[in-house]
């Protein structure tokens, strides 16, 4: 295996590793990515760390794979690495989304605008299906039992189709599904 | 312009906070505040500005920097993006450093447990969401519907799935 860097990265190279992660995770699967370059190419921490990392990313608030950089950054070089894995995980992205907002917002009216929208509704149809599909494909490795698969339900129903707040499902069904967990796990 | 950037910095500072699950789980609530409550873009933009941050590499919350760009250029996509990022990475590099220490603890175990149906909740809430919030003909449903099955079952890679569907509504649409 690549472990010539393994130990301490330089700040250059841990920027260089995420830039290309970036570049490397078009359609998402961003994490597979992370964890080919971090682990298997360059050996800078073991699965055990990075799939600790990875739940950690999926506990706390926020995009799961920037926290993912936050916490290889973090584990590698502090505060610094924290900030290089991110600003090198987002930089072309960034600028790539933001040249198709561009062209988007200035292609109405012209010719070819309404072929770019209608090419833009049938890939926002897609989209939707990713984030159901990647439910879907989470539910089945993830929740094995009635319980918890009622709480993914009560929280997908009552802001998908109730048009519940965020913020006050949340406050409600957090709560719960910790005290379900917790009293499961007496029994 | 100012008070647009506050209003672009409050909102994604908010949603940056509670983005449990990721950041897919927000999107019902930036749906509601960019397109009912702040009237800055219609639904159907809101649904093209998604299919670009999913199109684009990077993370799909890179929908924050076309909201911010729309209502304030520049400036508003770079406000968006430090709110939206900047709270929660705060967040995940201080839990990083407590998680380290907690490696085999019963709380760890227990949160693990208890947020996954909840994130898994948040992830179809926010398709079931974009459906309501989006008026579409039965060839998108039908796309949608195909691409949920797609994505779950077989190894099909996203992109050729997004090209279909582009695809699909250039000759049926």
């Amino acid at each position: 295996m690549g472990n010539r860097e393994a130990g301490r990265p330089s700040l250059a190279s841990l920027f260089a590793a995420f830039v290309s992660i970036g570049m490397m995770s078009f359609g998402g699967g961003l994490a597979a990515w992370i964890r080919r370059e971090v682990v298997q190419r360059r050996g800078w921490m073991d699965d055990q760390q990075f799939l600790s990392g990875y739940a950690l990313s999926q506990l706390v608030p926020g995009a799961t794979n920037v926290n993912l950089s936050v916490f290889i950054g973090a584990q590698l070089r502090g505060v610094a690495g924290a900030v290089a894995a991110v600003v090198g995980l987002t930089a072309l992205p960034v600028a790539i989304v933001l040249v198709l907002g561009a062209v988007y917002l200035h292609s109405r009216g012209m010719p070819g605008g309404a072929t770019f929208s209608t090419a833009l509704t049938g890939m926002g149809a897609v989209a939707i299906g990713l984030n159901l599909g990647t439910g879907i494909r989470l539910g089945r490795l993830n929740i094995r039992r009635l319980v918890p698969a009622l709480v993914a339900a009560v929280i997908a129903i009552s802001i998908g189709v109730l048009g519940f707040r965020l913020l006050h499902v949340l406050a409600v069904m957090l709560p719960v599904s910790l005290a379900l967990a917790w009293l499961e796990k007496r029994r | 312009m100012i008070a647009a950037l506050v209003q672009i910095a409050l909102l994604f500072g908010g949603l940056s906070l509670i983005a449990f699950g990721g950041g897919a789980g927000t999107l019902p609530e930036m749906q509601r505040a960019a397109v009912v409550v702040h009237h800055w873009i219609t639904a159907p933009d809101f649904l093209a500005f998604f299919a670009m941050s999913r199109a684009a590499p990077g993370p799909g919350s890179l929908i924050v920097l076309l909201i911010g760009q729309k209502v304030a250029g520049l400036a508003g996509a770079l406000v968006a993006f430090v709110a939206m990022f900047g709270p929660s990475c705060v967040l995940a590099y201080f839990a990083a450093r407590i998680w380290h220490r907690a490696a085999h603890s019963a709380w760890r175990a227990l949160l693990e447990r208890a947020l996954a149906p909840v994130a898994i909740g948040l992830t179809f809430a926010s398709g079931l969401a974009l459906i309501r919030g989006t008026e579409h003909g039965w060839v998108a449903y039908a796309v949608t519907a195909g691409a949920t099955l797609a994505f779950a079952f077989t190894e099909l890679h996203p992109i050729a799935l997004l090209v279909g569907g582009a695809v699909v509504l250039l000759v049926a649409g």
